[in-house]
């Protein structure tokens, strides 16, 4: 099977299929997997540290998860939405103390040495609970991890952990690092961090700083009949344009994450030769969203907020700014979510005519030169769209008398302005969603996070009903109560507004007719590409 | 050659000063930039509070900027470039490894645009005022006026994707495991384009230079004197016009090696050549304090080389410069 070639035509059904639910089987016409040959793959960044089981981030799964592997995946038909990678079977006791985990047997780790469930329980909790970037949330009450056999590993938490949770943070959060590499010395400081060992269906081969990192396939992986290439080649091309005219010229395969600029689909879905690919991106959702600052006095009325809300027109921003690649958002669960996502929350339709009614209200009437108060604008600049969006934002609150004034940044000057400084007041962010609202969501609206802390609530934002309702569901066990929760979650900030959520949008690839099994996966741009082939 | 040594020990002296400015000056403007390499770092990966304090700590950056611009320093003095924060690696070697890149780039464009502008400098001023100058003075004006990256793209266009006679960026092919003459073939192939974007933005300065110089040497009374000898006029253009308006454009290669390091972070971003430019422009993004300066003191160094060979050349090509130091 390969992907969905877009056209101009295409682009609605394009959107549609990004929020479509995630059962969608690929369309495409069907091609025999063929052993052997080179993918070459456009790479816009050189992570530093490719231990996925430290760094859980998709640009070093990019590169480490055909290396590297979790203990399961995503799936569109799995059962809970996975697939089993290292572990066949998990199973959480009704205390919610404990989860048991069934082990692949006959794996072995690049080097020849069997993988077992002490490399699991090293894992947990040697390097996700104390250094993974996420796992410290996640795992932060993992206490043990028992190992009564080779391939059973018990996780026991001193607290209730809901099941839900875990699950859903296997995709991601579970990187399984071989012990007999890691235990000597220092964790951080292991080379093993620059040429990751695991049991993948790749083998890392050699990196090139600057240049390339190639990947090699692994003869002894426990799937027999895959992978099916023999290398990967990651090539690096710093600059935005060069994605695409590598594609042209035939020089890259295939180019993910966007790599190829959204003004520049329209284009390249011409090129004989190329398709355009939507899906596979399903459990990767990024958010746009306007974060506030509510220790200025005007943005903590809630008129303000709302009349903000009202004066953004949404499906003008999926339009022209993500050229129809992304959905309108009406809270913080995106509508792709299978689990968790509710449409009834309160909705904030464009009308600039309310929203001017609502400042008015909150008694900031326009003064005789239309303005009614000022506010400085920090868009990120890590994607253009949220540049393009911080633009935007600055003409639709004109409109409503209110005077934007946009402060650029780089990436570090923004993280220290917005969430350590706090010198904003409005900020344009693109948090991810990454299947489970207690991974890193409720991080965005809760009260008590220290300075510092990149993608959390630093708007000063505090509500004390909001706290005990995410506090509340992190110790709720029974899944559907769980998800019940979540949706009240989601009515709640809809209605209080701590930020604001306008779109949602994922990342496109374009590859050339030749690769097969593109997309098969809700997380295929950093899954392990075991079944990817080249044919012809 | 006593006057060569005399040369090189007064500009040896100068340039510990030269180099001490430079990375206190760059360390300091560095530190004023808003956001640490955890910042910069943070972005990519997300983190709780306690997480980023334990990197700060490890990556040192929990100390004052006095005690690092210290620390840095007293490292300096033993030759030590320090650890680059980005790459979790040495930086000499992380610098090493990208020096031979951006000098063969550099080197290559220099050369092609002082040579070729310098010829057809020479071809525009033998008839100044013809239309074969007019036509090469404002074309060079043209490629001048173009901006790097936007010649790179259209060159890529062309002959990369296109005409496809031409790879469209890196240093080498990929992973390709050539070797010898095979690999050397390779590296030249995909510096063509390179150079040709950096080299023909730089081409006209030679040109113009080269051309008003000899505009102005024509008027001189030796080439008067020359013609009225009954010269050949191509030898007067050669050995007597255009040997004396050479000099300037001497000096400007000197001026023109700083700048073209510069130039050559665009270029290296739009071609994906893994040099210094695009080294320091990774080392910016990331805060990578010590490797930026690190970076800024091999470019300080090579522009000072540069600028001594230059000095020579010019003692070589004109005698009446350091003579006075000869005799001092």
């Amino acid at each position: 099977m390969s992907g969905l070639p877009i056209s101009r035509r295409g682009l609605l059904a394009g959107s549609a299929l990004l929020l479509a639910s995630t059962a969608l089987p690929a369309i495409g016409r069907a091609q025999t997997p063929k052993k052997g040959g080179r993918l070459i793959v456009a790479a816009d960044s050189e992570p530093r540290n490719l231990n996925p089981a430290i760094v859980a981030s998709n640009g070093v799964f990019f590169i480490s998860s055909k290396v590297v592997e979790t203990l399961a995946e995503a799936s569109f038909d799995g059962k809970d939405g996975l697939q089993p990678r290292l572990a066949l079977s998990w199973e959480g006791s009704a205390d919610g103390r404990s989860v048991t985990f069934k082990l692949r047997d006959g794996v072995k780790w690049h080097d020849g040495k069997p993988f077992t469930s002490a490399d699991v329980a090293f894992s947990a909790l040697q390097v996700w609970k104390p250094l993974q970037n996420l796992g410290r949330t996640v795992f932060k009450d993992l206490e043990a991890v028992d190992t009564p056999d080779k391939l059973t590993a018990v996780f026991k938490f001193a607290k209730p952990t809901p099941f839900q949770l875990i699950r859903n943070a296997l995709p991601a959060l579970s990187s399984v690092v071989p012990k007999h590499v890691y235990e000597m010395g220092k964790i951080e400081d292991n080379p093993a961090n620059n040429a990751p060992v695991g049991t993948g269906p790749f083998k890392f081969a050699e990196y090139k700083a600057g240049q390339y990192y190639r990947l090699a396939r692994n003869d002894a992986y426990w799937d027999k009949d895959e992978p099916y290439l023999d290398e990967i080649v990651y090539q690096v091309l710093p600059d935005r344009t060069s994605a695409a005219a590598a594609l042209e010229a035939e020089e890259i395969q295939l180019a993910a994450f966007s790599a190829v600029p959204l003004a520049d689909l329209d284009r390249i879905s011409k090129v004989p030769g190329l398709k355009v690919i939507t899906k596979g991106y399903e459990g990767l959702t990024y958010q746009l969203v306007v974060e506030i600052n509510h220790r200025r006095k005007e943005l903590a009325d809630l008129k303000v907020r709302q009349a903000i809300a009202h004066a953004i027109d949404k499906d003008f921003v999926v339009k022209t700014i993500f050229l129809g690649y992304a959905a309108t958002a009406t809270g913080p669960v995106p509508k792709n979510d299978p689990q968790f996502y509710t449409a009834d929350v309160p909705i904030y339709p464009f009308d600039v005519a309310k929203a001017n009614e609502l400042l008015d209200e909150a008694g900031y009437k326009r003064a005789d030169d239309g303005k009614r108060f000022a506010l400085k604008l920090l868009p990120a600049p890590y994607f253009n769209e949220t540049k393009q969006f911080g633009d935007y934002l600055r003409q639709a609150l004109a409109v409503i008398g209110i005077d934007a004034q946009i402060v650029n940044n780089d990436s570090a000057a923004h993280m220290k302005a917005v969430y350590t400084d706090h010198a904003f007041d409005l900020a344009v962010g693109p948090p991810v969603f990454r299947g489970d609202p207690a991974i890193s969501t409720t991080i965005l609206v809760q009260s008590g996070i220290p300075d510092g802390v990149p993608f959390s609530n630093q708007g000063g934002y505090k509500n004390a009903d909001l706290d005990a309702l995410i506090a509340k569901a992190s110790e709720t066990l029974d899944t559907s109560a769980r998800t019940g929760l979540y949706k009240e979650f989601q009515k709640m900030v809809a209605a209080d507004l701590p930020l604001i959520n306008v779109a949602e949008w994922s990342f496109i690839s374009v590859a050339r007719d030749t690769v097969g099994n593109i997309a098969n996966n809700p997380r295929w741009a950093v899954s392990n590409w075991a079944d990817t082939f080249l044919a012809g | 050659m006593t006057r060569a040594l005399t040369l090189l020990r007064r500009r040896l002296v100068g340039s510990v000063f030269v180099l001490l400015i430079v990375v206190i000056g760059s360390f300091l403007l560095l530190e004023a930039a808003p956001g640490d390499a955890v910042d910069a770092y943070i972005v990519s990966t997300g983190g709780d509070a306690g997480m980023i304090e334990l990197l700060r700590h490890r990556w040192g950056l929990d100390q004052s900027e006095l005690t690092r611009l210290a620390n840095y320093l007293w490292a300096l003095l033993h030759l030590d470039l320090g650890q680059s924060v980005t790459f979790s690696r040495p930086i000499r070697d992380v610098i090493l490894e990208r020096l031979p890149s951006t000098l063969i780039l550099m080197g290559s464009a220099t050369a092609l645009s002082f040579g070729l502008g310098s010829a057809l400098g020479i071809y525009a001023g033998a008839r100044p005022g013809s239309f074969r100058d007019r036509f090469l003075s404002i074309g060079s004006l043209a490629l001048y006026a173009v901006p790097g990256f936007w010649l790179g793209l259209v060159l890529i266009v062309v002959f990369a994707v296109d005409l496809r006679w031409l790879p469209i960026g890196g240093i080498e092919t990929v992973a390709s495991a050539k070797t010898g003459v095979a690999r050397a073939r390779d590296i030249a192939a995909h510096l063509v384009l390179p150079v040709s974007a950096l080299g023909f933005i730089y081409l006209a300065l030679y040109l113009r230079m080269m051309r008003a110089g000899m505009a102005e040497a024509w008027r001189q009374d030796f080439v008067l004197a020359a013609r009225a000898r009954g010269l050949p006029r191509r030898r007067i253009v050669l050995a007597h016009v255009a040997r004396n308006a050479l000099l300037p454009l001497v000096t400007m290669l000197g001026l023109q090696s700083a700048q073209m390091l510069g130039g050559s972070v665009v270029i290296e971003s739009v071609f994906a050549v893994p040099g210094l430019g695009r080294l320091a422009q990774e080392a910016v993004a990331g805060r990578d304090t010590p490797l930026l300066l690190g970076i800024i003191l091999v470019s300080a160094v090579l522009v000072i080389v540069i600028n001594l060979l230059v000095d020579l050349a010019y003692a070589f090509l004109d005698p009446r410069v350091g003579a006075g130091e000869a005799v001092a």
